[in-house]
C-alpha cells in the first residue's frame, strides 16, 4: 500500500517533468533556453520513472540494469547537448538581446586577433621560408 | 493506482503534443532536433509505464536503444548543420 503511494508520486513527478519540458519548448523564446527546458525529462524524469519501476518490481538483480540505463543516458545527454549548443552558437541560432553575458565572445575575439597577428609573416614571404627549409635540409644531409 | 496510471498517461500525452507542436513549427532545424529528443524521452517514459502496468522488464533494452538513437541523431544533425538551417 505504502509502496503504491510512493510509486504513484514518482510516476506523477516524472510525468510532470515531461510536461514542463513540453511547455518550456513551446513558451521559451530561443534555442538555448529551450535546451534548458528539454533536459528535464531526459535526466530527472527518467530517474524518477526508473525509481518507480525498481520499487514496483522490488527485485535486487534489476538494480544494476536500471543504473546502467540511467548512466548511459547521463553520459550521452551532455555530449549531444554540447554539440547542439555549439552548432547553434556557430550558426547564430540564438538571440543576442536575451544574453546577459557571452563569455565565448571574448574567447572568439582573442582567437581572431591571434590568427591576424600570426598570419601576415607566413603569407608575406613564402619564398624566404622555402629557402630556409632548403638550407636546413642541405645541412642535415 | 489505476487512476494514477490514467493521469500519468494524460500528462505524457499533453507533453508529447506540445513537443510535437514545437517540432512541426520550430523555426530552425536545431529546434526540431531538440523537440524530437524530448519526444524520444517521453516515449521512454511511456515504455517504463507499460512495464510498471504489466509487471515485466522486457523493454529495458529498448530504453538503452532509444537513448542511443537520440544521441546519434542529434550529434549527426549538429555536426552537419549550416547557416541556412
Amino acid at each position: 500500500m505504502l509502496s503504491d503511494v510512493v510509486v504513484s508520486i514518482l510516476l506523477i513527478g516524472g510525468a510532470l517533468m515531461s510536461l514542463a519540458a513540453g511547455i518550456g519548448l513551446v513558451r521559451f523564446p530561443d534555442l538555448l533556453s529551450r535546451m534548458h527546458a528539454a533536459t528535464k525529462p531526459q535526466v530527472l524524469g527518467l530517474l524518477l520513472f526508473l525509481l518507480a519501476l525498481a520499487l514496483e518490481t522490488g527485485s535486487w538483480p534489476l538494480i544494476p540494469l536500471l543504473v546502467l540505463c540511467w548512466l548511459f543516458q547521463l553520459l550521452t545527454t551532455p555530449v549531444s547537448a554540447h554539440m547542439v549548443g555549439r552548432a547553434g552558437y556557430r550558426t547564430r541560432h540564438l538571440r543576442r538581446d536575451l544574453l546577459t553575458i557571452d563569455e565565448l565572445d571574448d574567447v572568439v575575439a582573442c582567437a581572431v586577433v591571434e590568427v591576424d597577428r600570426q598570419a601576415p609573416p607566413h603569407e608575406a614571404d613564402p619564398v624566404e621560408g622555402r629557402e630556409d627549409h632548403d638550407r636546413r635540409g642541405g645541412v642535415d644531409h | 493506482m489505476t487512476g494514477v496510471i490514467y493521469v500519468v498517461q494524460g500528462i505524457l500525452a499533453v507533453a508529447v503534443l506540445l513537443a510535437l507542436y514545437r517540432a512541426v513549427l520550430g523555426p530552425s532545424l536545431l529546434d526540431r532536433v531538440l523537440a524530437l529528443d524530448v519526444v524520444l524521452a517521453i516515449i521512454g517514459a511511456a515504455l517504463v509505464l507499460t512495464m510498471i502496468v504489466n509487471h515485466h522488464t522486457d523493454h529495458l533494452i529498448l530504453l538503452v536503444v532509444i537513448s542511443l538513437i537520440g544521441f546519434i541523431g542529434s550529434v549527426a544533425v549538429a555536426r552537419f548543420i549550416t547557416e541556412r538551417g
